[in-house]
């Protein structure tokens, strides 16, 4: 499903400033995976999501999507099959548009409409469908900016918005870490439903250790632009937050330093 | 009242304030909605008039305002091409095309400083015709059909797909990124847009004045700011079709407002400088209003803590 076959990325090469942020790392997902990605600061989790969506060009090796060779495609037309959601809620809606325009953006984007098509009835039913099912009310607020709504709100249409249309694979950046714990349980549980229910190939970086274990089918962590650890099956089903930071460690030779590391 | 503003003190006022509306929505496109100061609007209005009466001249002043539409995307194509492809910052991308743009419009104009538009038919005097009544109104007439197709048209495109896109590429950068819009190509096509509406207004006017001037255009940006600061602060920040309506509201207010400067007899040289003053008024009045708001509100709690005292 996605292949990245050993890439690299070193910003600020050759200067004081030099940080290999990838180092010649290697991933393979298969189609529905949903892993977990968590590691020191720094380790490179957001890199790879840069990497992945084609924020930068990769200083060595590729990255395949479905059979595809997406390495040099350019990041908003990678954009049309891959979902992103960011830690900050405010990144990922138009605030002085209303509800309806946002979604209608995302939608005829994605569905490959014409330029020129707009949203009619049949479209702004459906927006409705899926905003009932958020739970939040937007339903019957579709008329007003996305300003309006609180971050936990703009973060749920957001998510709706990356998977309107089903994406090849969805990268979720802590997408919940900046919200309070009701509002992002319900986000998360969300999120939870929709992968679930469209079978999306899904990452998740994540500072939850218990979330790590708990969500997906796989935990993978990072360290030094490497991924360290990969954990599936049932080597992961038995494993407590302890084990995972002792097997971090072993690693990494060196414990695990996030600065917002949740244990519980 | 009557005798301080005749009619055809505010017929004019409409006249030329439906004009430069134009250029008002322009900015609307530029700076309201995809955040970019467009500073290449003074050269691409004068490029309008250039090319409009040139056309004029030779006969064909239909064609000379679809004619000057075209350039006038055109230059706005150069100012994308400069910010979206060589990375050049937006203003000074503006900078650079309306220095360049002083050259061409000479070469427009055959190397001379104005152009005198005589003796043929303007949109103006083809639509009025024979007709006494159109000859009196015609023109105020037209340039509320145009504008109102104008307007209409806008709103239908950004209600499109294109259209919310290009909204979105100015309202959160983040989220163009994270969607399969190409905001290289949005800022291109929105620029086209606002520069053909410029070069729409420069053509009317040159027909409007018959003639052209080189210098036409000068002080273009500030006056259609004033326009549009008025419309968004006076109409407030209402549905796109009513901030687009806002913007011809303002651009006639601000006519209208010179008008009376005109009649205080306040001479035509310091008309910059005034322009400039009602922009900064009108930008700041929001500001100003939470000032005196904030004064009172400390002036009443220090009378209130004197009476507990």
């Amino acid at each position: 499903m996605l292949d990245l076959k050993n890439i690299s990325k070193t910003f600020n090469p050759n200067t004081i400033h030099e940080k290999k942020a990838l180092e010649n790392l290697s991933l393979h997902l298969d189609k529905g995976d949903f892993a977990t990605i968590v590691g020191s600061n720094g380790a490179g989790k957001s890199t790879l999501f840069n990497a992945i969506s084609g924020s930068f060009l990769l200083d060595k090796g590729s990255v395949i999507l479905e059979g595809r060779d997406i390495t040099f495609l350019q990041e908003h037309k990678r954009s049309a099959f891959i979902g992103r959601l960011f830690q900050d809620p405010l990144m990922g809606t138009a605030p002085h548009m209303s509800i309806e325009e946002n979604l209608s953006v995302s939608y005829i984007r994605a569905s490959g409409l014409s330029l020129f098509s707009r949203a009619g009835k049949k479209e702004r039913a459906y927006f409705r469908e899926q905003l009932s099912l958020l739970d939040m009310g937007l339903e019957d607020r579709m008329n007003h900016p996305v300003g309006l709504l609180s971050g936990g709100q703009r973060q749920a249409l957001t998510l709706l918005m990356a998977t309107m249309v089903t994406p090849k694979i969805l990268l979720l950046d802590e997408h919940t870490a900046a919200l309070d714990p009701g509002t992002a349980e319900k986000v998360l549980s969300l999120t939870k439903r929709i992968v679930a229910e469209r079978e999306i190939t899904c990452l998740m970086i994540t500072h939850n250790m218990h979330q790590a274990l708990e969500l997906g089918n796989r935990t993978l962590m990072m360290d030094s632009g490497k991924i360290v650890l990969d954990l599936s099956g049932e080597e992961r089903e038995h494993l407590t937050v302890d084990m995972l930071l002792r097997k971090f460690s072993e690693k990494a030779g060196k414990a695990l330093d996030n600065d917002r590391i949740l244990l519980s | 009242m009557a005798e301080f503003f005749t009619i055809g003190i505010i017929k004019t006022a409409l006249e030329i304030g439906l004009i430069y509306a134009l250029v008002a929505m322009a900015l609307f496109i530029s700076y309201s909605i995809l955040n970019i100061a467009d500073l290449s609007t003074d050269g691409s209005f004068t490029l309008g008039t250039a090319v409009s009466a040139v056309f004029t001249i030779s006969g064909h002043p239909i064609l000379g305002i679809f004619m000057a539409m075209l350039s006038g995307s055109l230059s706005g194509f150069c100012t994308a091409f400069l910010q979206t492809t060589l990375g050049i910052e937006s203003i000074l991308a503006g900078i650079i095309v309306n220095t360049g743009l002083y050259t061409i419009n000479l070469a427009v104009m055959g190397f001379s400083s104005n152009l005198s538009i005589f003796g043929t038919d303007t949109v103006f005097t083809l639509f009025a015709g024979e007709n006494p009544f159109l000859s009196e109104w015609g023109t105020l007439i037209l340039l509320l059909l145009i504008l109102l197709v104008v307007a209409f048209a806008l709103r239908w495109f950004f209600g499109t797909g294109l259209g919310l896109s290009i909204r979105a590429t100015g309202d959160s950068p983040a989220m163009v990124r994270a969607s399969s819009i190409n905001p290289a190509f949005t800022i291109t096509v929105g620029l086209c847009l606002s520069n053909a509406l410029t070069g729409l207004s420069g053509a009317l006017i040159a027909q409007y004045n018959k003639a052209s001037d080189i210098n036409l255009g000068n002080g273009m940006v500030t006056v259609a700011l004033a326009s549009l600061v008025i419309g968004e602060t006076l109409f407030g920040k209402r549905k796109l079709l009513g901030r687009i309506l806002g913007v011809i509201g303002g651009a006639i207010l601000y006519r209208l407002v010179i008008a009376l400067a005109l009649r205080l007899r306040v001479p035509t040289e310091a008309f910059k400088l005034v322009s400039a003053l009602i922009v900064a008024l009108a930008i700041s009045s929001t500001r100003i209003k939470e000032l005196f708001h904030y004064a009172k509100l400390r002036r009443n709690a220090m009378r209130e803590r004197g009476e507990n005292a």
